[in-house]
Parts: C-alpha cells; structure tokens; sequence
C-alpha cells in the first residue's frame, strides 16, 4: 500500500464533501480535483518518464480514468491515495508502450569480488549531503539522473518500492513478477545506484 | 562470512529477516571490515537519498500546467 504521506491533499473531513459533488458531476469539482492533486500526480509521473509529453499523458489518462471511476471508489483510502495508485499504473503502462531502448546490463553496475570474496574495490566513506537547499536541489537532479541509468525493470521496482513506497506483493502485482523477484531486484538496484553515486558522493569530492 | 555473502545478506539484515544466529555472523564481519561497515552505511544512504526526492522541496511542481489542466477537462467531456 502507498503511503499517505506520499500524497498530500486535502484533509479527511473535505473529501466527503468533494466526493460527493464530484460523484454530483459538478465541473468545478473536476477542476479542483486536478489543481489540488494534480502538481504531485505530475511529479511522481515524471520520475517513471523523463520525457515531459509523456509524463503529462500518463497524468491526463490517469485523471481521465479517476472520473470514470468514481463511482466505486468507496472511500476507505484518502482520495489521494487512490489516485497515487492510479497515476503509477498509468506511468508504468505508458512505459511499457514506449520502444525499449538497449541498457546496461546490472550485472556491470554491481559491486565486483575477488576470488577470495573481497571486494574488487573498496566501498569509500561519502561527504554529508543536504546541508543547504541548493546543495538538496542539485542532489535531487543528480539522483533522478542516475536512477534513470538503471535498467528499466531494476528502475522501476526501485521507485515503486522506496520512491513511491508500495509494499513487495503490490509492486510485484503492478510489474508482474513474484515477490522473490522484486526483493532480488530491489536490493540489486539500490546496490547500483549506490556504485553510480560513490564517485560523486564520496569524501574528497567537491 | 566474506565481502560477497556480506553484500548478498546486507537487505535481509537491514529488513530483520536473518535469524540471530545469522544476523550475529553478520555482525561479527561488519566489526572485522570496515569497508563492508563503509558499505552497508553507504547503502543506506542511497535508500535515504531516494526517499528525499520525493519530498515536497524535492520535484514537486507548485502547480498544474494550465494546458495540462484544461486537456483533462476537455478529455473528461469527451470521453
């Protein structure tokens, strides 16, 4: 399940009261469903596709297909919740419908061992990070960057699981795999992203 | 245990779901090697680093391009 915290939006007590008028078809409801939840729907779009059109296209089906369920949307989770879960899907299947470009393999972005079992290189101790808002901004640009290198099935287990904070069984239901499948990717993932931030993160780097 | 099982077991370990006596293997190799010390912290920095990003000063948008805004709706009405 996603977390609420992921999602923002309006408090509890107003969602009774926008459900019902957009469940009324009142335009301006629809109007507001989308200035309200639609800056963080775009945001977590954005991080399944880099490219602005389609990122805006997933957002626009995922609304599109929020309307025409709202019917049976029984309230047990906050609205934006729901419709967290629903942009994820959209991005996922707007992904799937792209031409896969070659990738890297992750067995190249993995740690390398010796025959002893040592590491081929040790890991080296990383600067502190985040102290300011610029340097905050810049290490969210690079880590977006270097989380795009990721082969696309590693990629998007690791956004669904610690970016979008789904649990195993619904990441492994959204991608289509076991959930055995999703902790080996998961793990192999961070441990890339791990290998392509050391050289930039590491001390000694400015 | 070596450098390669330590890496392998490292996500189970961070997840509680090695048992004591394997989680205490573990242990004892972290206390004998500092760059799998090095490496778990560093592991677990990314993880952290990751979760950032989605934090409202990470990537949000302030709001909702207003072509964006206005194709939702004239989608809604058509579909």
């Amino acid at each position: 399940m996603a977390r609420d915290d992921v999602s923002g939006g309006p408090s509890a007590p107003d969602e009774t009261a926008i459900l019902a008028r957009l469940r009324a078809g009142e335009n301006a409801a629809f109007e507001e469903l989308i200035r309200d939840h639609g800056p963080r729907m775009l945001a977590v779009a954005r991080r399944f596709l880099p490219v602005e059109e389609d990122a805006r296209d997933a957002v626009q089906e995922a609304f599109v297909s929020a309307f025409r369920s709202i019917e049976r949307f029984e309230g047990q989770s906050r609205i934006s919740t729901w419709l967290h879960r629903i942009v994820v899907n959209a991005a996922l299947m707007k992904l799937r419908s792209r031409r896969r470009k070659p990738e890297q393999s992750i067995e190249d972005l993995l740690p390398g061992f010796l025959e002893n079992g040592h590491m081929e290189r040790p890991a080296s101790p990383w600067r502190k990070t985040g102290t300011d808002e610029l340097e905050r901004a810049e290490l969210g640009t690079l880590l977006r960057e270097k989380i795009q290198e990721l082969p696309d099935g590693h990629r998007n287990v690791l956004l669904l699981r610690d970016i979008e904070g789904l649990d195993t069984e619904e990441t492994a239901r959204l991608m289509g795999i076991s959930t055995g499948a999703v902790k080996t990717r998961l793990h192999r993932a961070r441990q890339a992203l791990r290998g392509l931030l050391e050289p930039v993160l590491q001390e000694g780097t400015p | 245990m070596n450098c390669r099982e330590f890496v392998d077991f490292l996500m189970e370990y961070l997840d509680g779901q090695l048992d004591a006596s394997q989680a205490a293997i573990f242990q004892e190799h972290m206390r004998d090697c500092p760059p799998c010390e090095v490496y778990l912290d560093t592991y677990q920095e990314t993880v952290r680093l990751g979760k950032c990003i989605c934090e409202p000063d990470g990537s949000m948008p302030d709001d909702v391009p207003e072509e964006l805004v206005q194709a939702i709706l004239a989608a809604r009405k058509a579909g």
